[in-house]
C-alpha cells in the first residue's frame, strides 16, 4: 500500500528540508520514493506543498483529495486549507504558528478563529503544538522544520537513530547539534 | 534510480556542404524531399522505439496516453487496464495504435490540454473517447481520471468556512518593493514583464497593468506610447528585470532609441535571476556555474544604445524613487532607471535586526500597510512586525508619520 505524506505550509518555512529529509530515510528504506513539490512564484511567502509518497510501487506523483495519511503543516491557516486531503483516519501534525495572508495583512479578510479546535470538532485526529518556540529554545527560529519532523517520527516504527542520522546527512555540519536538539524537543518523551 | 560514469561522445569532424547548411531558398527546395522523408521514416521509429510501450493488463479499457497522465492511468487502474505509454508524440506512431486498438474493448484517450492524440486516432478512424469525458482545461490527478471513468473517489473533510487565500507576494526585504511602491502612488501604468517583479501586480501594490512575455514590457511600452501620444509618455513605464532584461529586452531598449518614442524603462536589478531560484546572469560578473566570467555594464550599455539619460536609484529610498521616477517621466527624451539592490535572499546580502514597534508611538493608521510586506500586520490596533521574516530594511519606516517604527540596530 502506498503511503501518502504531504507537507504544507509557507513560502520560507523550510518544508523543502523536511521533505528532503523524510526521502532520504524512506529510500534507505528501500521504499519506492516520489516527493514533488508545488512552489510559488517568489521564493517566500506563498502556499507551498510537496508530496511525499512511498510504497513498493508508486506511480502518481501527487497527493489527492481524500489520500493523504498524514498532513504536517507549518502553519494552522495552511493545515486547515489542506484538510480535504486528510484519510477519513488520516493525521493532522501541525504547528500552531499563524502567518498572516496579505489579504489578511491589508484588511481584506480576517485570520479565521480556532482553526485546530474547528478540525477537532470535525473528528480530525490533529496533533498541535508551538513548534516556533521549540525552535528558538533549540537555538533557531528556522529549525521549525526538524521540530516537526521530530513530532512526525512518533508515528513512524524508524529508530531514532535513523532519523538523526539523516539530520548529520544533510545539514551543514555546523548546525547539526542545533538541529538533534530540535528534533528531539518536537519529539518529546516517548 | 541509479547513477552512471557520464558518456561523451566525441565531437562529429564537420564538413562545409552549403547545399544542406545554407537554406536559401535554391538550396531550400531540394533539400524539401530530404525532410520529408526523414518525417516518413521518423513515422516508422515511433512504430519500434522503447520510448512507445505496450504494457498490456485487462482488455476492457485500452487507454492511449503520456507523460504525467500515464502515472495517474496507472495509479488508478495499475493492470487492471492495458496502457500504449508514449514517449513521442510528434511524430506519433501508426501501427502501434492500430494493433493496439484491435486488442481492447473501449479506447480512452488521457491527455492534458489540447487533444493532440486522440485527434490522430480519430484520423486513424477509430472509435475513441477522449475530451467528451476529460476536462479541456487544467491539470489532471487520480482522483479526476477514476471519477470521469465512473470509478469510486475517495472523499476528505472540509470546514465549513471560506478561508483567506494566500498568494505569493515578494519577500520581505525585497528591493522591488519600494520601486512599485513608488509607481503605485504616482498611479503609473506599467508595463510588466515576467520574475519576482510580477508580483508587483498583486494587492496592495496593484502596480502592474499588463505583463504578457519575456521582454515584452520594453516593445510595448514602445507601442503604447507611439499610438496614445504624449500624454501616455508621461505617465507609462516598462519594469523589467536584470536577467529578463538580457534575455530579450535590449531589442526592445534598441527600438525605442532608434524609432523614437519618449519612453521611459525601469530595469529592475536585483542583481540575480530570483525568481526561477537565483541564477546568475550576464550583469553579475559569474557564470551559471559561479566562475567569475565577463560582466555587462548595464549603464554603459544603455547609453551604447542611444540612451542619455540613464540613473541609477537605491530602492530602498523611497523619496529617491520618487523624484527618479518623476524627473524621468517629464523629461522630453527617452530614459532608464536602474533600480539596484540585490536580491534579499542572497547569501552575501547582511541583513539588519527585526523592526520594533514603538506601541506609544504607533496609533494604528495603517499607513505601513501600504507596501505589502509580509513581515508586518495589524495586532490589536497597532503595527506588528514578524521578527522571523523582517529584515530590517527600513522601507515601511519611511512610510510612518509618528516613528514608531525603530531600527532593531543597537
Ligand atoms: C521565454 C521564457 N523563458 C524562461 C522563463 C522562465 N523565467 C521566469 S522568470 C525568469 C527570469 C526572472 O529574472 P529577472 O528578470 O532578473 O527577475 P527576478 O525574478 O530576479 O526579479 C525566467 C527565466 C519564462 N517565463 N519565459
Ligand atoms: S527572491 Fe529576491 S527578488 Fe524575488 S521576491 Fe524574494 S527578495 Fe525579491
Amino acid at each position: 500500500m502506498t503511503k501518502n505524506v504531504m507537507i504544507v505550509g509557507v513560502g520560507g518555512q523550510g518544508s523543502l528540508l523536511a521533505s528532503k529529509m523524510l526521502g532520504h530515510i524512506l529510500l534507505q528504506e528501500g521504499y519506492d520514493v516520489k516527493v514533488s513539490e508545488v512552489h510559488g512564484m517568489s521564493q517566500r511567502g506563498g502556499s507551498v506543498v510537496t508530496y511525499v509518497r512511498f510504497g513498493e510501487k508508486v506511480y502518481s506523483p501527487i497527493i489527492d483529495k481524500g489520500e493523504a495519511d498524514f498532513i504536517i503543516s507549518f502553519e494552522q491557516l495552511e493545515a486547515a486549507r489542506y484538510l480535504e486531503y486528510l484519510k477519513p483516519d488520516g493525521r493532522i501534525v501541525t504547528n500552531i504558528q499563524q502567518i498572516d495572508p496579505m489579504p489578511v495583512i491589508i484588511g481584506a479578510a480576517q485570520y479565521p478563529e480556532d482553526l485546530i479546535g474547528k478540525m477537532k470538532a470535525k473528528g480530525v485526529n490533529v496533533d498541535a503544538m508551538d513548534c516556533l518556540s521549540l525552535a528558538e529554545q533549540a537555538g533557531s527560529s528556522k529549525a521549525v522544520n526538524i521540530v516537526l519532523m521530530g513530532r512526525l517520527s512518533r508515528y513512524f516504527d524508524f529508530t531514532v537513530e535513523k532519523w538523526e542520522q539523516a539530520i548529520r546527512d544533510l545539514v551543514p555540519a555546523k548546525f547539526v547539534e542545533l538541529n538533534l536538539k530540535a528534533f528531539a524537543l518536537g519529539r518529546g518523551e516517548d | 534510480m541509479e547513477t552512471a560514469e557520464r558518456i561523451v561522445p566525441p565531437a562529429k569532424t564537420y564538413e562545409k556542404n552549403i547545399a544542406k547548411y545554407v537554406m536559401m531558398p535554391g538550396n531550400a527546395i531540394r533539400r524539401h524531399p530530404f525532410v520529408e522523408d526523414r518525417m516518413r521514416r521518423l513515422q516508422e521509429y515511433a512504430d519500434a522505439c522503447p520510448f512507445n510501450r505496450v504494457e498490456m493488463g485487462g482488455t476492457e479499457i485500452g487507454i492511449i496516453t503520456d507523460s504525467t497522465s500515464y502515472m495517474y492511468a496507472k495509479e488508478v487502474f495499475g493492470d487492471k487496464a492495458s496502457i500504449l505509454k508514449l514517449g513521442m508524440i510528434n511524430p506519433l506512431p501508426v501501427s502501434l495504435i492500430l494493433d493496439f486498438a484491435e486488442k481492447v474493448d473501449r479506447l480512452v484517450v488521457i491527455e492534458e490540454l489540447d487533444p493532440i492524440i486522440e485527434n490522430h486516432c480519430r484520423q486513424l478512424g477509430l472509435e475513441v473517447s477522449g475530451k467528451d469525458v476529460f476536462p479541456l482545461l487544467g491539470e489532471y490527478s487520480q482522483n479526476l481520471i477514476a471519477e470521469k471513468l465512473g470509478l469510486p473517489v475517495p472523499q476528505g473533510v472540509k470546514l465549513d468556512e471560506q478561508l483567506p487565500v494566500r498568494p505569493p507576494v515578494m519577500c520581505a526585504g525585497c528591493p522591488h518593493r519600494g520601486m512599485f511602491y513608488t509607481l503605485s502612488k504616482n498611479k503609473v501604468t506599467v508595463l510588466g514583464d515576467i520574475g519576482c517583479y510580477t508580483l508587483g501586480a498583486v494587492a496592495p501594490l496593484s502596480a502592474v497593468d499588463m505583463t504578457l512575455c519575456m521582454g515584452g514590457s520594453i516593445s510595448a511600452t514602445h507601442g503604447f506610447n507611439k499610438a496614445l501620444g504624449k500624454e501616455s509618455e508621461g505617465k507609462t513605464v516598462a519594469v523589467i528585470g536584470d536577467s529578463t532584461f538580457m534575455h530579450s529586452g535590449m531589442t526592445g531598449l534598441a527600438n525605442i532609441a532608434y524609432n523614437q518614442s519618449n519612453s521611459t524603462v525601469i530595469i529592475l536589478d536585483n542583481s540575480i535571476t530570483g525568481m526561477t531560484g537565483h541564477q546568475q546572469n550576464p550583469t553579475t560578473g559569474y557564470n551559471i556555474k559561479g566562475d567569475p566570467a565577463g560582466k555587462i555594464d548595464l549603464e554603459a550599455l544603455c547609453r551604447a544604445m542611444g540612451f542619455n539619460r540613464v540613473r541609477v536609484v537605491d530602492p530602498y529610498d523611497l523619496a529617491a524613487c520618487d523624484t527618479a521616477v518623476k524627473e524621468e517621466l517629464a523629461a522630453e527624451e527617452p530614459s532608464v532607471i536602474i533600480s539596484r539592490r540585490p536580491c534579499a535572499l542572497l547569501k552575501y546580502v547582511k541583513h539588519k535586526k527585526p523592526l520594533i514597534v514603538d506601541q506609544n508611538k504607533c496609533v494604528g493608521c495603517k499607513s505601513c500597510m501600504k507596501i505589502g510586506c509580509p513581515a508586518i500586520s495589524m495586532k490589536n490596533g497597532k503595527a506588528a512586525i514578524d521578527n522571523t521574516l523582517c529584515v530590517g530594511c527600513g522601507v515601511c519606516q519611511q512610510l510612518c508619520k509618528f516613528g514608531s517604527l525603530v531600527s532593531g540596530e543597537v
